[in-house]
This record gives structure tokens, sequence and C-alpha cells, in this order.
């Protein structure tokens, strides 16, 4: 693997369109329930653990090769918010533009003719790390930490937290994105002789039911 | 049964609903065991009722417990449950187990509508259940889950609900809580502090011509259209009877128009 590669696309700055999404801290915190750094802390350890895990899993088995359209499916199954699977589509669709000048691949252009619309944006970031020459764990790692960075730098903006404060969520937690990682690895290696089946399925309640209730809002900062 | 010993008590029930030619819907395969007894209750209509009934408490810690209903084609068949089923702690360090299949053949009906599961304090469960439908086929499927008895700590809860329609899986979800669940859990993600979560999952081909749109429900709860004709209601709410309330309501707005 490439280390430079990696840093070039776990970057926040990498033009993927992620800035524009809160990964649910808008409508947590439209809901009073993500006040401060410590409820923060609660909200991203939840969807790290969650979605983020499914995210790490599926980026993970389409970095080892498993076939896009199966595991676009398993995204969808596993997305019952119709909000959050247009957001994901929409993700994957801008990821894909940068990737494809990035890293020119087959696989990559194979992608962008076979789902027109877009495909869920962990599909698109494994294939684009078999393009960069990266690996499953990688995939797995740039999803699982987007998880959480997405939700602790939309809240500096949200609630005037401190920088420093949410950076130190995001170290506190750095252990716990490894654990994920290496579930999600586990879990993407099983589903490469098993089918998608068996790739994790976590879910969070509150995330769905907040996005649709996101998505109605007349004014907002962020996309999701 | 097969009997109870040191590893708990494995038992299964099953159900099969077949249309009687007449009709009405007959229902030739009706057994279960220890736990677990199924009661043929009175219909109505061409539909056949089936109440599940607890004859032991349980599960408990070591349990393994089963439920397949089979839906044939222009069979209409509806389930429920006698009372909430609580899950225990037990003399095991194993957990317990839960495992309910329901397949709805094209034309065939089922509404799965269990009382609560109540997670009691110091147990360990892990339920499953995958609902295989035809093309054609209808399906009302209701389960909530309730963290603890009033004012106490939940056990360990894991649930896995899957539901495949014509062989493509439109809905895989699982929800971890309890104590030794993944953190945040609990957290303003997943639960944010609430005890009852419930999901409502309805699959009518009319879905198809008429698509289901998304939309927040009062609480926390939204209406979420799923690929294919169905929908599901995900709803967490302070207590059982709120919860109840949430899901009663959204069913009725996805319920065939009265003529």
């Amino acid at each position: 693997m490439s280390r430079g590669a990696l840093l070039v696309l776990a970057d926040g700055r990498f033009p993927a369109g992620g800035h524009a999404h809160s990964g649910g801290a808008e409508a947590a915190v439209g809901a009073g329930r993500v006040t401060g750094a410590a409820s923060l802390e609660d909200f991203c350890r939840g969807r790290l653990h969650t979605t983020g895990l499914v995210a790490a899993a599926v980026a993970a088995a389409a970095a080892l090769g498993v076939d896009p359209g199966e595991l676009d499916a398993a995204a969808d199954a596993r997305t019952p918010s119709p909000a959050l699977r247009t957001a994901a589509r929409r993700l994957g669709r801008q990821l894909l533009r940068a990737a494809r000048v990035a890293w020119p691949s087959g696989e990559l252009d194979a992608l962008a003719g076979r789902f027109p619309k877009g495909a869920h944006q962990p599909v698109v970031l494994g294939v684009t790390a078999r393009a960069a020459g990266l690996g499953p764990a990688d995939a797995a790692y740039c999803a699982a930490y987007e998880s959480v960075s997405g939700p602790a730098s939309a809240t500096v903006r949200l609630l005037g937290l401190d920088p420093f404060d949410a950076t130190g969520v995001l170290a506190r937690l750095a252990p716990e994105v490894d654990a994920v990682v290496s579930r999600a690895v586990g879990a993407a290696r099983g589903a490469v002789g098993e089918g998608v089946d068996a790739l994790p399925a976590a879910s969070a309640p509150l995330l769905e039911v907040g996005a649709e209730a996101h998505a109605g809002w007349a004014v907002r900062l962020f996309a999701t | 049964m097969d009997g109870v010993n040191t590893a708990g008590v494995r038992a299964a029930a099953r159900v099969r609903a077949c249309a009687d030619g007449r009709g009405g819907t007959c229902l030739p395969v009706l057994e279960g065991d220890g736990p677990l007894a199924l009661r043929r209750t009175r219909g109505s209509g061409t539909e056949a009722h089936v109440l599940l009934v607890g004859a032991m408490s349980g599960p408990l810690g070591g349990d393994r417990l089963s439920v397949r209903a089979d839906v044939r084609p222009g069979a209409r068949l509806r389930i429920g449950s006698a009372a909430a089923t609580l899950a225990l702690p037990g003399q095991h360090e194993a957990g317990a187990r839960y495992d309910v299949r329901l397949t709805v053949a094209g034309g065939g009906e089922l509404h799965w509508l269990p009382e609560q599961l109540i997670s009691v304090r110091g147990s360990e469960l892990q339920i499953t259940t995958h609902a295989d439908l035809d093309h054609g086929a209808r399906l009302v499927l209701r389960e909530e889950q309730v963290l603890g008895r009033a004012g106490e700590e939940p056990g360990r809860l894991t649930t896995r609900l899957t539901v495949r329609l014509a062989g493509r899986t439109v809905l895989d979800q699982q929800l971890a809580c309890g104590p030794g669940a993944p953190g945040g859990w609990d957290g303003p993600a997943v639960l944010g502090g609430l005890r009852a979560v419930g999901q409502l999952v309805v699959v009518r081909p009319e879905f198809e011509e008429k698509p289901v749109t998304a939309r927040e429900l009062g609480g926390d709860a939204a209406v979420l259209p799923l690929p294919g004709p169905a929908a599901l209601v995900t709803a967490v709410a302070p207590d059982a009877l709120r919860l109840r309330r949430i899901l009663d309501g959204a069913s009725a707005l996805l319920a065939p128009a009265r003529d």
C-alpha cells in the first residue's frame, strides 16, 4: 500500500463533496440531542459502530473486488432512509468524478458506466482504493474515520464548538476506529466467500428518522 | 420438545397456511412444543388467526427457540401472541436465541404481530427475523423491543431483521443494545436514552403503482419506502405504550383504503 495515496484519499479537502454533509449532526443538534463535546462524542461513537461499521465493511469488500452491484444492493438494504440513500449515491457520484481524474482506471470507468445515477459512496470508495493501489483496511479506515470526522467538523459550525474540543473527540475515538476497521475487514473477507449477507447491518434508528425530518427543513446548513 | 437440560431449552413452532379451495384458509401444519405453543383462534373472513402462547417463562439464557410460518398462495394468516415475551437471565453463560422465519408465496398474506419483547436486566438474547416473500406476496410485520421493565436497566439484546422480496434483500437491519453492546447505542445517534424501539414492515403489490412517500411521523418515527413495493416504519419512543400508538397510527396510514 502507499501511505501517500491513503493521505490523499482520506484528506478532508479531497474534492468529493463530503463537507456539505453533517452525517446527521445537524438533525441531532436541531432535536437538542447534541449540545456540546460530550454529547457529540456519544453521537459519533454511536454512528461509528453502526453506519460507520457498515460503510467500512462495504468499502473493504469493494476494495477486495466483491461485485459492486451486489454491494450497492446490500448498502440499499442497510439504508432504509430514502434521503440517506439519495445522499449516498450523490456522494458516490462526486467521489467517482474526482477519483477518475486522480487515479484513472478501467474499474472506475466501468463503475461510472454501470451506475449513471451514482453508486453508494462506500462502494465507490472501495473501488477507488483499488485504483490507488490501496487495500481493504485503507478503504475501511477512510469510511470509518469519515463517519465521525464529518459530524465533528459540522458541529464546530453548528454549535460554535471549540475546534480543539471537536478534535479531542476524534482523538479519543481513534482506538474504536481501529476496532471497527478490524471488524469491517474481517466481515468483508467473509463476504468474498459467503456473499454480501455476511456484511454487518448495524443500524441507528435515530439517524434514519432524523434524516427524513431534516430533509423537510426549509433552511439548513448541510445537505444531510 | 427435545428436553430441558443444562444447555437450555430447544423448541420450535411451525405453522403452514394454505387456501382451502372455498375462499378460506386452512392450517395443515400447526405445531409447537415446550415454551412455544400455537393455538388457532376464531378467524375473520378468509383469514386464519393463530396465537403464540408462552407455556413457560422465557427465553432464558441458553434457550434456542424458533418459529416458522409458511403462507402458501391465496392463504391469509394472522399471528399474534398472548402476552409480551420476556427475555430473562438463565443459569447459562450462553445467551438465548430466538429465530423467526416467515415465508409468503405470491397471492398469500401474512400478518406477524407479536406482542413486545422485553429485555430484562441480566438477560442476553439474540433475535433474528427473516421474511422471504415471493413476487405478489403481502406482509404486515411488527416488532417491538422494550429495554428493561419499568425503571430497570435492560439486558443485552441483539436483533436482526431481514426482508427479501422476490430474491432481493430490501431490508437488513441489526440493532445491538444493553450492557456490552458496541458503544453509543444509548446515545443521540441510535436510541437517545429512549427505551422502546419498533419496526413495522408493510409489503403490498399496490405500492408498485402507488409508491409510499417518505414522511416524518410525530415523535421519533418515520415512514421509509424501501426498494420494491415495501415500506418500513421505524419508531423510537420513551415506553411501550407510546411506541404502540405510533405504530398503530402508521399501520392505518399504510393499510388498504376501505371501500
